[in-house]
């Protein structure tokens, strides 16, 4: 077990060293000036190139990587060029945005998908079942972005259950911000909901089909057990996979449906970033995504340990 | 499918029960504004970087000059309560206003209004306007309340840059924290910053005429995407939205008796920018050729109407303005013969590199299509804000681009060396240094029509249309300008009703 952790740990260090390179050489390569963007169109060629030297752009591309990966291990993130302010601070205020949202929509996407699914299974080839995968459908096609303004215009402009936009800050109003996460967790989850049911469906047909099933049925114990107890947690194994795989999509959503909602989150401020070409917060956040994915499916991995022995056996 | 249902109608009713902080909002707080944009200011310091959102916010509000751009567009007095100007152009004498303290308590002097103007042209200075301010040679405190600037040349127009929020009166002790933490004079001060989401000013109790002030809280609320916008007024999220950059979505803002939709104008002209430098643009007669095939109606109605024609590099509603859209008038034939004299009798292909702007995207399509008319074959890239800087501007490593210059009285840009059109014109350089030393202001306005008919004639650019001012606000809020003769919100007339 131990053994299967650390390998898992050593695979993703080395993917991470590497994503730094990576992502070091795109960002630098992005074609613009940020010196320009900072000082616009009136700016003089000297005011320009006092603006590179004051914050480094002029440096050679080993010194600047040397320097940031420099900051990482020592934890200093340095500090935005276009807001002046700490990097570690953006992102900080940003990820408690992202992340909540991110969460919500995930947890609703399971809380949906696995009944469905399971539903789906169990009434495999029946009306249910084609409701079922009739909505999937539906939910994959819609862009979540659409099903945003869908949701704004029903719940808060038509009906003012919720704000139509915006997020008052944890510290500030707690309850609104939860209130401000449901319609946009609700907007990003929709699409997840649908590969996810699908998923869960094709893995409980699989299971429903297996010996072990029969025999349970064949011993009598009664459906909900044969569902849930048996088939349904052998079945978790590949929705588990997919949903870790999802959370690394969800943030990516999330930079649209953030920008339905007006929310401050971390997508927002990479899309800025990007305009305003504050390289460092770029490269950054980036990164800091690269730790959360490799994370994720750390975690994915150690969750297959619990539901499925057979890794534990292998290492 | 029923398990999901409930549990979204159970999250619903439990959170129906929170006070949302959206539709009452306005309604309890008659001293506090919403106010929408579509962008974000990065710092809020406009001597550290050049975006119009930071003017849009500290203009006035947070910062003042010495002079004022007031909503017509006039100058009036700000920091200096009256100047005088020296007969041959040279010395602009400032009176100081008394009294008047900055947010921190620090009073203003002559000391340090001389602070805030050195540091416009000193040598390693980094401000995005310095090019506005390097005819300056000297500034000197005669006394705490008089300031004494010197001219290299004359300068007609350093009263108007004077009064631009780049030359706004910074203190020595808070001038290093203001692009965090902006302090200055004005009637509102600084009270907070949510990056990515809002920035709160509230009234400043050190404001010489704060009686006169009625709003008690400002917030500028960042809401980029325009059907956002949209539902932020609908739901009452945001009071107002002073330039709504949408117009194809003002109909269903107008349908709405919440709302007053005013329509104004901006210093901002949309041209088909040429470069003048490269074949076969640099070719009079194709660019003639190009003034011809442009239907201006056109343009405007992609605009959803909201545009003024322009025939020059000048905004229609500026005193000097003279129509020249008929110097070219629309007529595809015409424009055909003259790419056939210009050995183009089968047209050319051509890019069109467009920056991430409605109005571009827009104009982009028709122009394409107008171009086509004519022979002329363009294809579309599409850039990035800071690539288009790069390339477009600083590189001048394209063939056309469309993009509103939207600063004040920029037709000065025609006699720049290594501008971005490559427009060299020994003529309009001579008469662009008569505006500059032009101390008589009727003179000068016959000087700059001069200006126009030569750009206009020259076709440097295809000039398209004026961009409008879209306002959107609530109908009890009173005081918002209704046109943008400079990047400002300024708030100190604004209330409720």
């Amino acid at each position: 077990m131990l053994d299967f952790i650390t390998r898992r740990l050593a695979a993703a260090l080395v993917t991470l060293a590497l994503a730094t390179v990576v992502v070091f050489a795109i960002v630098e390569v992005l074609p613009g000036d940020p010196a320009l963007v900072m000082l616009g169109t009136d700016a003089r060629p000297d005011t320009l190139a006092a603006m590179r030297a004051q914050y480094g752009f002029d440096q050679p591309l080993m010194i600047r990587y040397l320097h940031w990966i420099g900051g990482l291990l020592s934890l200093d993130l340095g500090s935005s060029h276009a807001y002046g302010t700490s990097v570690a601070k953006l992102i900080g205020d940003r990820l408690a945005v992202t992340l909540p949202l991110g969460a919500l929509a995930l947890v609703w996407a399971m809380l949906a998908a696995v009944p469905l699914g399971v539903f789906a299974a169990w009434k495999h080839g029946t009306v249910g079942d084609w409701g079922v995968m009739g909505f999937t459908q539906i939910g994959i096609s819609i862009p979540n972005f659409w099903f945003g303004i869908l949701l704004v215009l029903a719940f808060a402009v038509t009906w003012q259950i919720f704000p139509a936009g915006g997020f008052p800050g944890w510290r500030q109003d707690p309850l609104g911000s939860v209130d401000a996460l449901i319609l946009p967790g609700l907007a990003l989850s929709l699409g997840e909901i649908a590969i996810l049911t699908r998923v869960t469906r094709s893995a409980m047909l699989d299971t429903l089909r297996e010996d072990y099933v029969r025999t349970a049925r064949a011993k009598g114990a009664p459906e909900s057990r044969v569902l849930f107890r048996h088939a349904l947690r052998n079945a978790l194994i590949p929705v588990t996979t997919v949903a870790g795989l999802i959370a690394g999509f969800l943030i990516a959503g999330a930079v649209i449906i953030e920008s339905v909602f007006r929310l401050p989150g971390i997508g927002q401020l990479v899309y800025d970033s990007i305009n305003n070409r504050d390289l460092i917060v770029i490269k950054n956040v980036v990164i800091l995504f690269t730790i959360l994915v490799l994370l994720v499916n750390l975690l994915v991995d150690l969750a297959y340990v619990l539901l499925d022995p057979r890794p534990r056996i292998a290492a | 499918m029923s398990i999901s249902r409930r549990h979204l109608m159970g999250a619903a009713g439990a959170f129906a029960v929170f006070p949302a902080f959206g539709p009452e909002a306005w309604a309890q707080a008659k001293d506090k504004v919403v106010i929408g944009i579509s962008l974000e200011p990065p710092v809020l310091d406009p001597n550290k970087n050049a975006a119009a959102a930071i003017r849009e916010i500290t203009y006035q509000n947070i910062f003042e000059s010495l002079a004022r751009i007031d909503r017509t567009g006039a100058i009036i007095p700000g920091l200096a309560e009256s100047w005088t100007i020296s007969p041959d152009g040279l010395v602009y004498t400032f009176k100081l206003r008394s009294g008047v303290k900055f947010h921190d308590g620090e009073a203003l002097d002559a000391s340090v209004v001389k602070f805030a103007i050195d540091r416009l042209f000193a040598a390693d200075s980094t401000v995005p306007a310095k090019s506005l301010y390097t005819d300056i040679s000297t500034v000197e405190a005669v006394d705490p309340g008089t300031v004494k600037i010197t001219l290299k040349s004359p300068n007609s127009y350093l009263l108007y840059n004077i009064a631009l929020c780049d030359a706004a009166i910074q203190h020595p002790k808070s001038a290093a924290t203001n692009d965090k933490h902006p302090v200055g004079t004005g009637a509102f001060m600084f009270k907070e910053r949510k990056e990515g989401d809002s920035i709160t000013l509230v009234k400043a109790s050190t404001f010489r005429d704060a009686a006169s002030i009625k709003l008690n809280t400002a917030i500028f609320k960042v809401v980029k995407d325009p059907s956002a916008q949209v539902s932020a007024l609908l739901a009452g999220d945001v009071d107002t939205f002073p330039g709504f950059q949408a117009p194809e979505l003002v109909e269903r803002l107008k349908k709405d008796s919440r709302f007053a939709v005013v329509v104004g104008t901006t210093e901002g002209e949309v041209i088909l920018a040429t470069n003048n430098g490269k074949k076969p643009f640099d070719n009079l007669k194709v660019r003639q050729a190009m003034a011809h095939a442009i239907n201006r109606s056109e343009l405007i109605d992609a605009e959803s109407g909201y545009g003024t024609p322009i025939g020059s590099h000048f905004a229609p509603h500026n005193k000097a303005y003279i129509d020249l859209t008929k110097t070219y008038p629309f007529d595809i034939a015409k424009g055909k013969a003259l790419l056939a004299e210009a050995g183009h009798p089968n047209g050319f292909e051509a890019v069109l590199k467009l920056p991430p702007v409605g109005y571009a995207q827009r104009a982009g399509e028709v122009i394409v299509s107008q171009l086509g008319k004519i022979g002329i074959k363009v294809s579309i890239v599409q850039l990035q804000w800071p690539q288009w800087l790069s390339e477009v501007f600083k590189e001048r490593n394209y063939d056309l681009s469309i993009v509103a210059h939207t600063e004040a009285n920029d037709i000065d840009r025609y006699a720049r060396d290594g501008y971005y059109w490559n427009y060299n014109s020994a003529e309009f350089k001579a008469k662009w240094r008569e505006v500059l030393a032009a101390t008589d202001f009727a003179k000068r306005d016959e000087l700059l029509k001069d200006c126009q008919r030569i750009i206009a004639r020259d076709a440097v650019n295809g000039y398209l249309y004026q961009l409008a001012k879209i306002g959107v606000w609530r109908k009890e809020l009173q005081g918002m300008w209704e046109n943008s003769p400079t990047p400002a919100t300024d708030l100190t007339g604004v209330s409720w009703k």
